[in-house]
């Protein structure tokens, strides 16, 4: 391999998926690389969810899911025994559709997820929560305004602030990876804008996977685009060249609607 | 085109009809109740005073109080909540929260279900074999409430599960895409937002066992026994097992006081359920989501 490639964050070697005996992934390679937006497009039933849930292990909580192949994130095979499932839900966050805040206040929902992995033992320091909470809710652009709300309810929050705030509570996990599947699909236009903007300045810090069937949320807000149709990765490609020249047919049609 | 036609007129009388069938048959079901309120408060009413309610019975149950009663029925309840609740959440907990659907699991709710169908006088045998001669509990409280614990597990296994199923899925979702394991998610998460439902529900089922006399009768109720119990290990009087007693086995025990014990009876009854659904309300006052 030369060394000017750039280091991968997620590389899928013959991914295979099964829900019972329906085949869901057929021999998904996909190398991600680190620190940049990829978003994941194709039409309903493709596969994107369900490899994006593979990435941190979701799928597994359905009994009936059966994963052949691997997935290494930053070199390590997620799927190989004696991984910590824990650790990989940690280190690789996921964003939700529909907002989920725990029916908890802002702040708490800040800390829940630290709180979780917190090595050590005994209350920890209240500035030491107060750090967190500013640190994550000012990355994602929250701080403004909710600094003098922290005890209420993170449900009583407007969509887009819940949005954001869902991604907050990952960040003081330190995750390598967000795994986003269609995070702005619940919110109106103005909301998506602002989640855009932001999810576009976690960039770097970062490696994003973004599943979206919005195709011009695919174009203005990631920098790779991987369109899979059948569960089949059918073409990964810089956006910008792939929305102007796709090299499969299958691709264009999509892309100018033609199916999906 | 928009007029009226026969059929609509036709259809418009049936569903009148309908309505006020379905209303009197709700309205039906106030009756009883009210008439044994009603009935009870009139007739037993008089007999409620301060010596009715904190002395013991005097003359062969004849005259007197039923304080020995009261607090006895009190001890069996409270007994049998401190038994049944723990087993009744945890057994829930697992059931909804663990478990997957397996023939074990099958088992358990199949044995639930069948617990909560067993007569009541089947527990009270039962209670016989099982505490008051087996384990050596002896004609005891604890004996008595341990078959009433039994005997109300199923139903605050249902009821806990209720709660639990209330507390929307995507809450656990996060959770678990945290990192958190099961237990976790159940502490911070679930339990803080289903426990008001799981106190009610089961305040609500347990003040039932207020009333159950069958189960008690064998294993640790006393016919008559003027003293307060001074632990689990007496026997005691209790208001349900009383009210038979005065009103069968005591040949001149006045109406009133018959009335007056069935009374205080209902009283506590309806004094739990009243709090049960209180306690609700301001919680679900103040849960937002």
């Amino acid at each position: 391999m030369d060394s000017g490639a750039p280091p991968l964050a997620i590389e899928a070697r013959g991914l295979n998926l099964w829900y019972g005996s329906f085949q869901a992934l057929h021999d998904v390679d996909l190398r991600i690389r680190s620190g940049i937006i990829t978003s994941l497009i194709g039409p309903s039933g493709c596969g994107k969810s369900t490899f994006l849930r593979s990435v941190n292990r979701i799928t597994e909580r359905l009994g009936y899911v059966r994963t052949t192949g691997t997935i290494e994130v930053h070199g390590q095979d997620i799927l190989a025994p004696g991984v910590e499932l824990v650790q990989v839900r940690r280190k690789i966050g996921m964003v939700f559709q529909r907002p989920n805040p725990l029916p908890l206040s802002i702040r708490e929902n800040v800390l829940f997820g630290w709180r979780l992995h917190r090595e050590e033992r005994g209350r920890p320091e209240p500035h030491e929560c107060d750090e967190i909470v500013e640190g994550a809710l000012r990355k994602v652009l929250l701080w403004d305004g909710v600094k003098d709300r922290l005890d209420l309810r993170a449900t009583e929050l407007s969509l887009e602030e819940q949005q954001k705030l869902c991604i907050a509570r990952l960040l003081p996990m330190r995750p390598r990876v967000l795994l986003m599947d269609e995070p702005c699909s619940a919110l109106d236009p103005k909301a998506t804008e602002a989640v855009e903007e932001l999810i576009w300045d976690l960039r770097g810090e970062f490696t994003i996977v973004i599943v979206t069937h919005n195709m011009a949320q695919a174009r203005r807000a990631s920098e790779e685009c991987v369109f899979m149709l059948l569960g089949r990765v059918v073409e990964h490609g810089e956006t910008g060249a792939m929305f102007v020249t796709p090299e499969c047919r299958e691709t264009a049609d999509y892309i100018e609607g033609r199916y999906g | 085109m928009f007029e009226r036609t026969p059929l609509n007129v036709r259809n418009q009388r049936v569903e009148r009809c309908v309505k006020w069938i379905f209303c009197g048959m709700a309205l039906l079901l106030v009756l009883p109740v009210l008439i044994i309120l009603s009935v009870l408060v009139a007739r037993g009413g008089p007999a409620i005073s301060f010596e009715f309610l904190f002395t013991p019975p005097k003359q062969g149950m004849t005259a007197g109080g039923i304080l020995p009663a009261l607090v006895g029925t009190l001890w069996l309840v409270g007994v049998a909540l401190v038994a049944s609740v723990p087993i009744g959440v945890a057994a829930a907990l697992y059931l909804s929260e663990y478990a997957r659907d397996t023939w074990l699991t099958r088992v358990i709710n199949l044995a639930v279900i069948n617990l909560a169908g067993v007569p009541s006088i089947v527990h009270a045998l039962f209670g016989v074999g099982a505490f008051v001669l087996f384990f050596g509990c002896g004609t005891s409280i604890l004996a008595a409430s341990l078959t009433l614990a039994v005997m109300t597990l199923p139903v605050v296994i249902v009821a806990t599960r209720e709660a639990l199923q209330a507390v929307p899925q995507a809450f656990r979702e996060a959770c678990w895409n945290m990192g958190a394991t099961r237990w976790q998610t159940i502490r911070r998460v679930v339990l803080p937002n289903s426990v008001s439902g799981i106190l009610t529900g089961v305040i609500l089922e347990v003040s039932r066992t207020a009333g159950e006399t069958a189960p008690i009768m064998f294993t640790g109720a006393a016919f008559f026994l003027p003293f307060l119990p001074s632990g689990v290990g007496d026997q005691t009087m209790a208001l349900s097992l009383h009210l038979f007693v005065v009103t069968t086995q005591v040949p001149n025990a006045p109406h009133e006081l018959q009335y007056g014990v069935a009374l205080v009876l209902i009283g506590i009854v309806l004094a739990l359920n009243a709090t049960s659904i209180a306690f609700r309300t301001w919680l679900r006052g103040r849960r937002k989501w």
